[in-house]
């Protein structure tokens, strides 16, 4: 079951239209693309589905709850969590206490804060920067780190904004690997990413968006096979299928 | 009907005066992104340049001649310098310090022309033009000072018109504001309109101060602050438009000439002293900021020291040992000057969790520090210490109260409204204590039972241990998740809010503990005075100590308890040093604005910086030996935080500003071109 939905929710600023009629559905477990030209409305959208930017028209929905009116905080405790395309670190506090503070804010009883964000940490691959300033990180690095602060807030729904952007093939491979086994644990994901061959390799349902509509839904085969998609997005000639 | 229409010139002629003095702060404003807060003192100190050249007292000039000295020699020269050797600075600077940069200037300047025109020696005043002469309209006189007034604002609208929408210039300065770095790929030059900007700027600022001062006595701090009443004006237009900044100095005039005229049937918190602060407040939270968005615009970098337990242990006891040894050693003036820097220096130890761990920029620490004198007054003068909790109770509440509209501003927009705060503290409320306000409200010192705080000495003590304990909580609280969560807000609100951190909450949070603290400066310093009154806690009036307190500690490093000692300590002691060696007299007036100007070079406070230069240079000396962890320097720590790292952040030019990911180039090439970065 999807347990992220959003009913055409559209946005406007002034007299453009950002996000038009936009409905998706995240399952549980599965890994879910968002991907569109440059200005197509993605991060717009997530920033309707995390409380920032508040829709002109539209709901959204989660767990079967309508959670359109709560602010940022509430649905981020409600389990939506997400990163930024635009690195939103906390620059000036170290890898360790930016997840400590995510831990500390998401707290269960018993566990251990400190002992958590490390976990966090060794999953992401960053245990050895813990004590470094969080401004001086590599962009890959700082990809990853905002991904365990998002993952120690224990989402139910994570939303990811161009992960892999800056990333190498080494940092791609193992960040692809991160997200198929928090799929295979049970969160939903959606993505916002420019690397198609990831997004085709990784995903299970796909949604294009072109001038803030949704131009195409579907499975990755799908998607590649849609001349709309190609003509607005792929470009002619593109076996995105083999480029891994 | 007389009655309505002498309301209507008098409010009209205010508003012109407001109108041309709004229009100089929306000109700087616009082209340069700078807030400036010295327009007040500008317009001040050419009023005072303009007396010295026309009056007969001095040195006498044709009334033409000066004037013409004064608007386009002397204020343009003086608006560029300030762009040149300041302003310019500051394009990449932190949010703090573009705000505290300027009002270093505002607090240099006064203390300049206090130093070169002396308020006590100097009776001057600046005739009317042509005063005496006057015409009669439907009953009522107008003066022709008020139609020199009326034409000045006429003129000023009209050529700043012609100017921006009919000159090259003009189209350049707009072309600034809407984007530099386009601007000059498109050959303007944007450091050249800027200086342009200033002197415009200043020009009409010192027309505003000429055309004021016949109307006031030439006093330094009044000038001033009828300039300040700009702000809400300019406000009004978003700081961008001059029309809407001209509609809100008729509403300003107007309504101030009204409160003045119906004083008798207002509510006692509305004269025509207060509406400026009240509407300033009010257009602030009405006026939608200029980017309401959740996302920060220009990233503070600005590092948040934390030293180790002993260090800050050791310190404390330093602290309370030289507390017990200073009252054998100096007497008189000087113990009272440092009983008056500890208290000061625990209102602004206020400021190192708002400010310095939040980002939340305020300049009313000792306004909250009144109110808590004023509740002290009111419940616990005889001395009883229960009173402080009711002191830290109300301040924590009005902090709250006031953080509560404010919660959705930030930067230049929070600190004005601190601004507006503070000043409505200083002409609403303490004035209506009676005693207060004459300067005349006893306390006795601190007793519980059988213990009291009797002598300088046991009352410094206390005093210290106050600090201590609180300097020791804020410690605690920095190293605990409460200080994570307030730099992650100050880093990025954006991220806490998708992470479940309610900033509302926290912000309130923040504030009301902020003002507790402040508060209790207040209440302590009350009974090591004795006497207190409104002009202790005044933000401009008097010895002026409410902004310079905050430049001090920002100077000091306000991310740090140090920085709030070094910022207490150094506003009482100057005055005490400036008595000692009459040589340094000068100085030492100039000193505390002038700290907030080095601050354009040094953002993390000058002492923190040149400490770190020092301890650089020993290093170097001992062949790059680690630093040895001794009692010394340790004490050095704790006084000055180490210099931060620099991030020096990444330059948008020329494939980066077309949006290219710089990033992402590098890792496809193998260079690091895209990257700018020195880690530690």
């Amino acid at each position: 079951m999807s347990i992220l939905e959003t009913t055409e929710i559209s946005v406007r600023f002034g007299g453009h239209m950002a996000v038009d009629g936009v409905s998706l559905r995240v399952p549980e477990g599965a890994i879910t693309g968002l991907i569109g030209p440059n200005g197509a409305g993605k991060t717009t959208t997530f920033n309707v589905i995390t409380g920032l930017q508040a829709p002109t028209r539209g709901k959204v929905h989660l767990a079967g709850k309508d959670v359109t009116r709560l602010s940022a905080h509430k649905r981020a405790r409600a389990g939506v969590g997400r990163t930024f395309q635009r690195l939103e670190l906390f620059g000036s506090l170290s890898v360790r206490d930016n997840v400590l503070t995510a831990v500390e804010l998401n707290r269960v009883p018993g566990e251990d804060p400190r002992r958590a964000a490390s976990s966090h940490l060794e999953r992401v691959g960053l245990a050895d920067l813990a004590g470094v300033r969080a401004d001086t990180l590599s962009t890959g690095n700082a990809r990853l780190l905002e991904l365990a602060r998002s993952l120690a807030c224990r989402p139910r729904v994570l939303l990811l904004d161009e992960p892999a952007s800056g990333l190498d093939d080494e940092e791609t491979d193992r960040f692809a690997d991160i997200l198929g086994e928090l799929a295979a644990d049970g969160l939903a994901v959606l993505l916002v990413e420019h690397d198609v061959p990831l997004v085709m390799r990784l995903c299970h349902d796909i949604t294009v968006l072109n001038f803030g509509r949704v131009l195409a839904q579907g499975s990755p085969s799908v998607i590649q096979a849609d001349q709309q998609v190609i003509d607005a997005y792929l470009g002619q000639g593109t076996d995105v299928g083999a480029a891994r | 009907m007389n009655d309505l229409l002498s309301l209507l010139v008098l409010g009209l002629a205010s508003a012109a005066i407001y109108a041309v003095a709004a229009s100089g702060l929306v000109v700087t404003y616009t082209t340069s992104g700078i807030f400036n807060f010295a327009h007040g003192a500008v317009a001040m100190v050419s009023a005072f340049v303009y007396w010295q050249l026309s009056s007969p007292d001095a040195w006498g000039l044709p009334v033409p001649v000066a004037l013409v000295l004064t608007l386009f020699v002397f204020a343009p020269g003086l608006g560029w310098g300030i762009d040149r050797l300041l302003m310019r600075r500051l394009h990449d600077a932190s949010p703090m310090i573009r705000i505290v940069v300027p009002i270093g200037l505002l607090v240099a300047l006064i203390q300049v022309a206090t130093v070169i025109w002396p308020p006590g020696e100097l009776t001057a005043s600046v005739p009317l033009f042509f005063a005496g002469r006057s015409v009669e309209l439907g009953g009522v006189v107008i003066e022709y000072h008020q139609l020199v007034v009326f034409a000045a604002a006429i003129a000023v609208a009209i050529g700043l018109r012609i100017l921006l929408y009919g000159t090259r210039i003009g189209v350049a300065m707009r072309a600034v504001v809407d984007s530099r770095e386009l601007a000059a790929l498109n050959g303007v030059s944007p450091d050249r309109v800027s200086g342009l900007a200033w002197a415009l700027g200043c020009s009409l600022a010192a027309l505003a101060g000429i055309l004021v001062a016949p109307i006031l006595k030439l006093d330094q701090t009044q000038l001033t602050l009828l300039v300040i009443n700009a702000y809400a004006v300019a406000m009004v237009g978003r700081l961008r438009s001059l029309p809407m900044a001209a509609v809100g100095a008729v509403i300003l005039g107007l309504s101030r000439e009204a409160a003045s005229r119906y004083d008798e049937s207002l509510p006692f918190w509305i004269t025509k002293d207060t509406v400026p602060a009240l509407m300033l407040f009010v257009v602030l939270l009405v006026v939608p900021q200029e980017k309401a968005s959740v996302f920060r615009d220009q990233p503070d970098r600005s590092s948040v020291p934390d030293p180790s337990w002993r260090t800050v242990v050791l310190g404390c006891i330093g602290l309370v040992v030289a507390a017990l040894v200073v009252p054998a050693v100096f007497e008189g003036r000087t113990l009272d000057a440092v009983g008056y820097g500890m208290a000061l220096s625990i209102v602004a130890l206020s400021l190192v969790p708002l400010t310095g761990f939040a980002g939340q920029i305020s300049l009313a620490p000792l306004a909250f520090a009144g109110i808590g004198a004023v509740v002290m007054y009111r419940w616990g003068s005889d001395g009883n210490p229960l009173a402080l909790v009711a002191v830290v109770a109300l301040c924590a509440a009005v902090g709250a109260l006031v953080a509560l509209p404010a919660l959705r501003l930030k930067g230049l927009y929070l600190a004005l409204s601190t601004f507006a705060f503070a000043l409505f503290c200083e002409k609403a409320v303490f004035p209506n204590v009676d005693e207060f306000s004459q300067g005349d409200a006893s306390y006795e010192r601190l007793h519980l039972g059988p213990w009291t705080a009797a002598s300088d000495r046991s009352y410094l003590v206390l005093l210290t241990v106050a600090f201590v304990v609180l300097a020791l909580g804020v410690t605690a609280l920095r190293r605990g998740p409460m200080g994570r969560r307030l730099q992650a807000m100050k880093d990025s609100p954006a991220a806490c809010a998708t992470m479940g951190l309610d900033l509302t909450a926290l912000k309130l949070e923040v504030f009301a503990l902020s003002a507790a603290i402040a508060g209790l400066g207040g209440a302590l310093l009350g009974g090591w005075r004795g006497k207190l009154g409104t002009e202790q806690f005044s933000l401009l009036a008097g010895a002026l100590p409410g902004l310079p307190l905050v430049l001090l500690t920002v100077v000091g490093g306000i991310a740090a308890v140090s920085g709030a000692l070094v910022g207490g300590l150094a506003l009482a002691m100057f005055p005490e040093i400036a008595e000692a060696v009459p040589a340094l007299a000068n100085l030492m007036t100039v000193l505390p604005g002038l700290a907030g100007i080095s601050l354009a070079a040094n953002p993390d406070g000058a002492v923190a910086q040149t400490v770190a230069q020092v301890g650089a240079a020993i290093e170097r000396l001992r062949g790059q030996a680690p630093p040895r962890d001794t009692g010394p320097a340790r004490a050095l720590a704790l006084l000055a935080p180490a210099a931060p790292s620099m991030v020096p952040e990444r330059i948008a030019v020329g494939a980066s500003a077309a949006g290219v990911d710089l990033a992402a180039v590098d890792d496809e090439t193998g260079l690091a071109w895209g990257r700018c970065r020195v880690d530690p």
